[in-house]
């Protein structure tokens, strides 16, 4: 049989039968809007005039100096609409939704960003929306949960398994299976069952694609080096992807470590786990010896995930991008020292790409090109940051 | 050897039963009450068991299975206590037995050494219920080397794909009642007299009919209209609701559902 959606090995559609229907129209329709010139063109103008891109490419010249190694652009993707790059991939699926007829959009999110777009892009489109959140990111996040209440949309808390981003996307499966016909389920990251890796990386390739075309206008060349933070890993799939046939860039992925990854805490999953199926994909997953999913921990609800999307699973076993791993305390600190240093608070989970680059650029020469992939605005984690640091402040 | 799936289906063929069959969440309850409620279903009418392994996240389950997987991972149930405790059923039983498990309980375990570990221990069909027919040759290529179905689901929803699903069945045809997740329901929106006649059309395997049937009344009905019922919520409620000593509530139950079915034609 012909292996469909895969990155060599990995991908594929392992979801229950219920589903499988749904996953099959969604495969046909998606092939027959992915190129379709009306579609394109209204996502385009989406993008254009509701999400505010192209956005900034931006050169962190005090970072550059600070750091003395290669020279720092930052891809401001915490400009956008809804302050993250989430709005480029629900732009894209509640707008096929759309065409496909579908009126009702569910999502899982971990902190947020992926609620609070599909919410924001629901509310536009007039269609309803329910989003499934962990409690315990409810409780991390509940600056998001409100802001997605104010945009219409019903917030599930789920209080399964570890109550974070893994169990509310087993809970947004459940729903699907249950209300298949009427709804349209609106995958926040690379990953799940075929189309969505594929859709998903398409719906944010821009950020690349606009990342490359700038940086040509103003150096006249590609950058040496490209990081991104990546959980289920769409910021990092969207600026990679552009990329990945220019071999002398080198792309760096940067995990969350939690509390160290020696210890059981942390959310790095390429550098700490095994070869699975979960999520409707073979990937790489933190798992024990039987199957069982680990557990996970990160200060960002956003990179708490076992898993990672397929396409980032084959990237790593080709060695065509990097993946290090980044702990809280060092995620924290660059967290501070963009604030302080460009003037620029970054979301907790794209200060661990920031965290990296600090890393990166000092071992690199002053002709040289970095580009951090800034995926989202960090409003909503000062209080958790604040809470980190033993900052009381009220609220 | 044949398959014991497949004798025990040509058996109630020739005595004009149906098949009724349950399913239960391993170690819910400790190993024991497992074993002797397998034992007192099959002494109550149960022709077929589905063990079920639990997984710490089942995507397919409702709240019923859900919290028996988590209290059975809890009281510290892994793959290899429940081979051993199939090892000990296979000393007292040779009714058919299968394990219910997602996918990579069996991929972690590694494929070739999983489905070995079944012909050895005596496990004669797994149902994967996050595996669909896109991916089933992930682990039929390796199951039927060891002589173990590898059972598919058709659901409601499946509606074209049917056809391809029902022909290429092996052991037994497992078709969901209804949309969502397992679990016990008051009533049923699928038109079966359509889903079963779509079924019927390409089955080359007896088929059985599960999700949602919780008592005799409905074992009767859904039976009607296939060759078994599968019970697995209600059972599993029985170990929720009485622990220890609900092994004569699970036989009560059976010999409801038997008696049920027993009346269906």
């Amino acid at each position: 049989m012909e292996k469909i959606g895969r990155f060599g090995d990995f991908g594929g559609q392992y979801v229950p039968e219920t589903v499988m229907n749904a996953v099959t129209e969604l495969q046909e329709a998606y092939e027959r809007y992915r190129n379709d010139p009306q579609f394109l063109a209204e996502l385009h103008d989406l993008y254009r005039n509701y999400a505010f891109r192209p956005s900034l490419l931006y050169y962190a010249e005090k970072m550059t100096k600070d750091l003395g190694g290669a020279k720092i652009y930052i891809k401001r993707e915490d400009l956008n609409h809804t302050g993250s790059h989430k709005i480029n991939n629900a732009l894209g699926q509640v707008l096929l939704a759309k065409y496909m007829g579908k009126k009702r959009i569910i999502a899982e999110t971990g902190a947020g960003q992926h609620g609070v777009a599909t919410a924001t892009i629901c509310a536009y489109f007039d269609m309803e929306c329910e989003v499934y959140m962990g409690r315990e990111d409810m409780e991390r996040q509940a600056l998001n949960v409100y802001r997605m209440e104010l945009l219409g949309a019903k917030v599930t808390g789920v209080d399964s398994g570890t109550k974070t981003l893994k169990d509310a996307i087993n809970e947004a499966m459940r729903d699907w299976a249950t209300n298949i016909e009427t709804t349209f389920y609106c995958i926040g990251s690379v990953m799940g069952p075929h189309p969505y890796p594929t859709m998903v990386r398409d719906f944010q390739k821009i950020i690349g694609e606009e990342a490359k075309a700038q940086l040509m206008e103003k150096e006249g060349k590609l950058p040496d080096c490209v990081v991104a933070c990546v959980g289920g890993g769409s910021n990092a799939m969207g600026i990679f992807y552009d990329f990945i046939p220019d071999k002398g860039v080198r792309l760096v992925g940067a995990e969350a470590a939690g509390r160290g990854i020696d210890t059981p805490d942390h959310a790095a999953t390429l550098s700490k786990g095994d070869l699975g199926i979960f999520h409707g994909m073979k990937s790489v997953f933190l798992q024990n010896d039987e199957g069982q999913i680990a557990p996970v921990f990160s200060i960002s609800a956003g990179l708490d995930y076992p898993g990672i999307g397929p396409e980032h699973a084959y990237l790593h076993s080709t060695g065509r991008a990097d993946y290090v791993a980044i702990t809280d305390e060092e995620a924290v600190q660059a967290f501070e020292y963009l604030s302080k240093t460009e003037g620029i608070i970054p979301a907790v989970e794209s200060a661990h790409a920031v965290a990296a680059a600090r890393k990166i650029a000092p071992t690199m020469r002053p002709d040289q090109i970095m580009i951090i992939n800034l995926s989202g605005r960090g409003d909503k984690d000062v209080q958790q940051i604040a809470r980190y640091r033993g900052v009381k402040i009220d609220g | 050897m044949a398959n014991r799936i497949d004798t025990t289906f040509t058996s109630l063929k020739t005595e004009g039963r149906k098949a009724l069959i349950t399913y239960i969440v391993a170690g819910d309850g400790g190993f024991d009450l497992t074993e002797n409620a397998i034992l007192a279903m099959e002494q109550s009418g149960v022709d077929i068991i589905e063990i079920g392994v639990p997984f710490s996240d089942p995507i397919a389950e409702g709240k019923t299975i859900q919290e028996a997987s988590l209290r059975a991972l809890r009281s510290g149930t892994t793959l290899k206590g429940v081979f051993a405790m199939v090892e000990r059923l296979r000393q007292k039983t040779d009714m058919p037995l299968l394990l219910m498990l997602y996918a990579n309980t069996i991929f972690r375990t590694g494929t070739e050494h999983f489905f070995a570990k079944c012909e050895e221990t005596g496990i004669d069909g797994v149902i994967v219920p996050d595996l669909p027919y896109e991916e089933h040759e992930e682990f039929s290529s390796v199951s039927r080397i060891h002589g173990v179905h590898n059972i598919s689901l058709v659901t409601p929803t499946s509606h074209s794909r049917i056809a391809k699903i029902a022909s290429a069945a092996e052991g037994f045809l497992y078709c969901v009642s209804s949309t969502g997740v397992t679990g016990m329901r008051e009533s049923f929106t699928t038109d079966f007299d359509a889903f079963f006649g779509e079924i019927a059309k390409s089955a080359k395997v007896p088929y059985c009919v599960g999700f949602g049937i919780r008592n005799g009344e409905a074992a009767r009905k859904m039976g009607s209209y296939c060759d078994g019922v599968i019970v697995g919520s209600a059972i599993v409620n029985k170990v929720a609701e009485y622990g220890e000593n609900a092994v004569p509530e699970i036989e009560k139950l059976c010999t409801e559902l038997r008696k049920g079915l027993d009346h269906s034609l």
